[in-house]
């Protein structure tokens, strides 16, 4: 079998095994919705978000508000979060030497791994816009435009998400200690970038510091796509910053793949 | 090396040498496997035999000498050679939450020349737990999983490292049977157990490491030396004392026991030295000996 027959087969099996693992279902292909669910219904009474100050200006429901930010969070976790620890785990576990012992093409791996991401990645996409639309009444945009937006922001930031989560898996020297180092680094990113407080809310110092990591502008393309045009006002620089998003999600997704490149290990350090 | 030679020999160690820190775990090993044998390494722990293994299965890196697997060095292997060995590791964990059957097929693809996965389901014993997930299995059947997964790219080369641990006799009977079969067709196969009696019924030979040198290398048979292998003489004296006498000569030693003691002489036995015995034997000279040389 040929390189990407094996890469989607190892797909297919990640698949299978990550939807049976009640864990990484329930802290990151659930959570975001969980999230929406919870901010929409506590910070929802009869309140909304607004350019202008006390309701004046235009004005959407904090489920509006949220939706392109829980997609935000959805595709670091998806990507960043579950293959951080789950790859951390593999090499605790026994399953990247047993691997390594075997004639599967390294890319295949890596394939199935991406595979996986993308599946679930889109899965939650998709069952956040529903729920999003059906239990909250969000509009969801009607031209190609703001699609569009949605649609490379998210393969861009789950790209970017992909790679991060392949280097970071190198960090925890054990498989038990890959969550307690994975968890805290995205959730300080989501509190940081606008995902869980309106990142106009944040002080200035605190938004600079965002803007160096890709998730402030996952969040920010999402918005994009997804809020009314008029709501661009509640940005910090006024625009959406379409162009700098891209370039920073670039940047780390270059940075991702040679950190991947250089730092990537099969065997345990203990165990070379 | 000629090509003849080349055709009969499966791997090749010389004066290898492994090092953590400043301390050589294996240090100066000299070895060949021939193709075909099953050739068992047995050492205690922390001889040196895992790291031994794990460099000719390519995982780790060696800090001396020269090693050939399949006339590859295994430092600069690659797929085409991955796809002609089979490795049974030590404590894998992996693949909880998929089934027997699932992680089998898939492994199945990676080979150019798998095996029929039924057939290897069958042959570990695993059908009935054929749709049962991996994280539900008892040790010993998680094991049988490892070693369908080893060989299920009909390997010629096979490493097993303590392959039956967990296994019940039964188990571990229908497993030697199997070892038996992979022998017949012709695989190799590198077995490091602590149970001898798996060695006394598999090995064609075996390799005695301590301290990351080998002690001796022979047939289970004839391992050990003669020394070590006599008869033993044993019974209780009138003091009540158990008494062992090891000798060359066992009829001649009877006879002057016999002699000596009036009626039955208390708990009289004539015993061959299991491999267990000659073995553990072994190792204790070899510690000791160890030991005089830090003394000194």
């Amino acid at each position: 079998m040929n390189t990407l027959t094996l890469g989607m087969r190892r797909g297919g099996l990640e698949i299978r095994a990550f939807f049976r693992e009640t864990d990484s279902l329930v802290f990151s292909f659930l959570f975001p919705l969980v999230m929406l669910a919870i901010f929409s219904v506590a910070f929802g009474n009869g309140q909304s978000i607004s350019t202008g100050p006390d309701g004046a200006g235009d004005s959407i429901s904090f489920a509006h508000y949220y939706l392109p930010n829980m997609l935000a969070s959805g595709l670091i976790l998806s990507s960043l979060q579950t293959l951080g620890i789950a790859i951390a785990q593999e090499r605790e576990d026994g399953t990247l030497k047993r691997l390594r012992g075997t004639p599967l093409p390294a890319v295949s791996y890596f394939l199935g791994k991406i595979v996986l991401v993308l599946v679930c990645s889109v899965a939650q996409a998709i069952l956040l816009l529903l729920f999003a639309k059906f239990a909250f009444d969000v509009p969801l945009p009607d031209d190609v435009t703001h699609w569009a937006r949605l649609v490379w922001v998210f393969l861009l930031g789950s790209a970017t998400g992909t790679v991060l989560g392949i280097a970071i898996s190198s960090l925890p020297r054990s498989g038990k200690a890959a969550t307690g180092v994975v968890l805290p680094i995205v959730l300080v990113l989501q509190f940081i970038s606008g995902v869980f407080f309106p990142f106009f809310n944040l002080p200035t110092w605190l938004q600079i510091i965002a803007s160096v990591f890709p998730l402030r502008w996952m969040a920010q393309g999402m918005r994009s796509a997804l809020l009314p045009e008029s709501l661009v006002v509640l940005e910090p620089a006024g625009t959406w910053e379409l162009g700098m998003g891209a370039v920073v999600m670039t940047v780390w997704l270059v940075l991702g793949l040679l950190l991947c490149r250089y730092t990537f290990r099969w065997i345990r350090a203990d165990q070379r | 090396m000629t090509n003849q030679e080349n055709a009969t020999v499966a791997v090749t160690i010389r004066g290898l040498i492994k090092r953590y820190g400043d301390r050589a775990v294996v240090n100066g090993l000299d070895l060949t496997i021939h193709t075909g044998e099953v050739f068992a390494i047995l050492g205690p722990n922390g001889a040196g035999k895992t790291v031994t293994v794990e460099i000719l299965e390519g995982y780790r890196k060696r800090d001396g000498g020269e090693v050939a697997v399949l006339g590859v060095d295994p430092e600069h292997a690659d797929n085409q050679w991955r796809a002609r060995i089979g490795i049974v590791a030590q404590t894998a964990t992996d693949a909880a939450e998929l089934t027997v059957d699932e992680i089998i097929r898939n492994f199945a693809g990676y080979y150019p020349n798998s095996r029929d996965p039924d057939e290897v389901v069958e042959v570990v014993g695993l059908v009935e737990k054929r749709s049962t997930r991996i994280r539900k299995l008892s040790g010993g059947q998680r094991r049988r999983v490892d070693v369908a997964l080893g060989i299920i790219g009909t390997p010629e080369l096979l490493f097993l490292d303590e392959p039956t641990t967990g296994f019940d006799p039964a188990a571990r009977r229908q497993f030697w049977e199997l070892i038996r079969t992979l022998q017949q067709d012709g695989t190799t196969i590198i077995l490091t157990t602590h149970y001898l009696d798996e060695v006394e019924q598999l090995a064609d030979r075996v390799a005695v490491i301590a301290d990351g040198q080998l002690l001796d290398l022979n047939t289970p048979q004839l391992i050990g030396g003669k020394e070590n292998r006599h008869p033993q003489v044993r019974y209780t004296d009138r003091n009540g004392a158990q008494q062992t006498i090891s000798t060359n000569r066992p009829s001649q030693t009877l006879r002057e026991l016999l002699a000596e003691y009036d009626g039955e002489v208390a708990d009289l036995e004539l015993v061959r030295p299991t491999l267990e015995d000659v073995y553990l034997k072994m190792i204790a000279t070899a510690a000791s000996t160890t030991e005089s040389l830090e003394v000194r």
